[in-house]
């Protein structure tokens, strides 16, 4: 029993580390296909939010004295500021310029680790960027103490945690319970109907592309914080990850959370297998676990084809002039 | 009001084609993307920013045959992935599998290359070939889903990529994996692509037979797209996927077909990328590259087989650039890769600049057309 529960509290925050940026990404990419655009560029943006927000993280470290998780709390906030503003170029050439968004997703994908590596390599010599900290919250105060909860969620935690909670439950409300929700699910729907009514498609679809920037580049700083101690112009796939969360979660938010969890649960084992004695007494390669997540979106895709949940007009560029 | 000049007769020549129009839009993509680069030279170093430009453009020619011939090596797999890309546009379908359907390509190849020495002469050949028919049988897949099941084929190809890339490592691994440098064994050396002579003819360089696939490939592409019932339907099946099944087409079949060859072709690419002395698979389980790179080069050359080949050779150009850059300024070569983001999202806007090139005209053509009418 004391054996498994040390297992437990071990691979604890290594779950909720995958789960939380994931859940958020895929949030991101929500937010945008609900309002009609297709954004398989939450890659790109993560690694653009990531970098920068780790620059600015260490730079604030190196020249001040504040303390640890402030640094966190402004690395997050710059990262979805930059992931706002990379991701304008998508929504200006997807809404806008009613280019592809395949294309100028790819764009981004393609550019984000390139200039991240070529600014590290002129301004610091090297690809690998250091955190030059430890940035896991050892305990929080009073909760902690809390017995069975308090050493799971509250001992070892991020602040990015708490937060995604907060952003989750926000993200919740606006989708279906403001105007702004209805609109932009609108504007994913049928933008043509919407229009009709009065309702700015463009800056609809705006606010839609620049939302899941926004969630995109703070999931990137997110990612970083909790699982490395380096940034190295990559966030390992997680933003396609995101992607798959995003259709296997069938664009509904608590989907989205349940299927985050799911694809939590396989990257720990994929990750940390051989702490888990059940799992290692399998002896599964790693890589079948780390192929699980797309396989079954890939079946879910399959049998659900028929009855997509997928918003009607994403990927459809929106012109007024076809009805 | 004014009568036609000199420039008119040009322009007419140019703009009255559209084939020409979505040219130049391609060479503004091409202007843009340099001008991007120069502008980040620009601020990072001011002094070097003009050299470094003039290095990426006509470093190939510093080394004479050489920085050519190593040119031509570079472009090889890229005028593959990009004919992969192109060819599966052409049916209205984007392969963003490309790079999967490579690295599923290669690993077959190489299983090959280092196992099966008992063919003698034929071994590269073989291994290319089952090279390319496993990057068949992996664009196959998203082709599949695609005609029977309505899946996106974006989406599709983007979840195979990654199942490719660990199913491969897992290969690697378990089969043809050299314990002691973590990565995929060297092929035997009957398995590597002959030189041909050509790196005598390229003074030294690491050209091989590869690019002389490409241009094959190339040119069987082209026939099929452009004198072919097959291709007719393809292209058909492209345009209008439903108009094509009323018309008695088997668009279904078109489909997968389309992504079949596709993904070959990019099969082959991975296949030539890695049956080369000095390059090896690694289990980094990291997508590589080409596939993507293959998207610039499809968009470039317009997606016409040769319009790729020159749009490869262009690749080659910069990346050679892009090694000379190191040498002589002290960017680095992921310039290179920025510039590379820069034309693709530049060629996303192409239709826009089609746009504006045409309404210019048109007015061009109303200010002439005032002066025939007095």
């Amino acid at each position: 029993m004391s054996e498994l529960w040390s297992t437990l509290t071990f691979l604890m925050p290594l779950f909720i580390a995958s789960m939380v940026p994931l859940a958020i990404v895929a949030l991101g990419g929500l937010f945008s296909e609900r309002s009609g655009v297709v954004n398989i560029a939450l890659e790109g943006i993560m690694v653009m939010g990531a970098f920068i927000g780790i620059v600015t993280m260490r730079l604030i470290l190196d020249n001040s004295e504040l303390g640890l998780q402030w640094i966190a709390l402004i690395g997050l906030l710059v990262g979805a500021i930059v992931g706002m503003l990379y991701s304008l170029l998508h929504a200006f050439a997807s809404i806008t310029m009613k280019s592809n968004q395949i294309i100028s997703a790819t764009a981004l994908n393609l550019f984000a680790p390139a200039m991240s590596v070529f600014i590290a390599r002129i301004f610091y010599g090297t690809s690998n960027l250091n955190l030059g900290g430890n940035y896991t919250i050892s305990e929080v105060p009073l909760l902690s103490d809390i017995p069975i909860i308090g050493p799971l969620f509250f001992t070892n935690a991020y602040l990015s945690t708490y937060l995604g909670i907060v952003i989750f439950a926000i993200a919740i409300t606006v989708l279906y319970k403001t105007r702004l929700g209805l609109r932009l699910r609108a504007c994913g729907e049928n933008p043509q109907a919407a229009d009709s009514l009065g309702i700015n498609v463009y800056k609809i679809r705006y606010i839609g592309v620049l939302t899941s920037g926004a969630l995109a580049g703070m999931g990137g700083v997110i990612f970083v914080l909790s699982f490395a101690t380096q940034f190295r112009g990559t966030v390992s796939g997680f933003g396609f990850l995101a992607l798959a969360v995003m259709i296997f979660g069938q664009w509904k938010p608590k989907r989205i959370l349940l299927v985050a969890l799911f694809f939590a649960t396989i990257r720990v084992i994929s990750n940390a297998y051989t702490a888990i004695p059940i799992i290692q007494d399998i002896s599964v390669p790693s890589e079948i676990y780390s192929m699980l997540p797309y396989v079954a979106t890939l079946i879910v895709l399959t049998l659900a084809s028929k009855n997509s949940q997928a918003p009607a007009a994403a990927g459809e560029p929106y012109d007024a002039g076809k009805r | 009001m004014r009568k036609p000049t000199f420039v008119d007769t040009i322009l007419d020549g140019i703009l009255d084609k559209p084939l020409s129009v979505k040219i130049l839009a391609s060479i503004i993509a091409i202007i843009g993307g340099l001008l991007f680069g120069l502008l980040v030279m620009l601020l990072l170093d001011p002094s070097r920013a003009f050299a470094g430009l003039t290095t990426i453009m006509f470093g190939v020619f510093r080394n004479g045959g050489r920085s050519i011939g190593n040119m031509l090596y570079y472009a090889t797999p890229i005028i593959l992935t990009g004919l992969s890309v192109a060819f599966a546009f052409k049916t209205g379908l984007f392969n963003i599998g490309a790079t999967g359907q490579l690295t599923f390509g290669a690993f077959f190849a190489l299983y090959v290359g280092v196992n099966w020495t008992f063919l003698g002469p034929l071994h590269w050949l073989v291994a290319i070939v089952i090279g390319a028919l496993a990057g068949g049988f992996w664009g196959m897949i998203p082709g599949l889903l695609k005609a029977y099941r309505n899946v996106n084929e974006v989406v599709a190809s983007i979840m195979l990529n990654y199942v490719a890339m660990f199913f491969v490592t897992l290969m690697i691994k378990t089969t043809i994996y050299d314990q002691q440098v973590a990565r995929a064994m060297a092929p035997a050396d009957s398995a590597m692509l002959p030189t041909m002579g050509l790196d005598t003819i390229f003074g030294g360089s690491s050209i091989n037979a590869g690019i002389l696939i490409a241009i094959l490939v190339t040119i069987i592409l082209h026939i099929i797209l452009s004198k072919t019932t097959f291709g007719y339907q393809l292209k058909s099946v492209g345009f209008n996927r439903k108009a094509s099944k009323y018309a008695g087409m088997n668009e279904k079949r078109n489909i997968v077909l389309a992504m079949t060859i596709s993904g070959a072709v990019a099969g082959l690419a991975g296949a030539i990328l890695f049956l080369v002395p000095g390059k090896f698979m690694s289990i980094e389980n990291s997508l590589l590259q080409e596939g993507f790179t293959g998207i610039a080069v499809s968009l470039l050359g317009l997606s016409s087989p040769i319009g790729v080949l020159i749009a490869g050779i262009f690749y080659g150009t910069l990346e050679i650039g892009g090694f000379y850059l190191q040498v002589t300024t002290n960017f680095v070569p992921e310039l290179i890769e920025i510039i590379i983001a820069s034309i693709i999202y530049i060629s996303a806007l192409a239709l826009f600049f089609e746009s504006v090139i045409l309404k210019r005209n048109r007015k061009r053509k109303e200010s002439l057309k005032e002066v025939a009418d007095e």
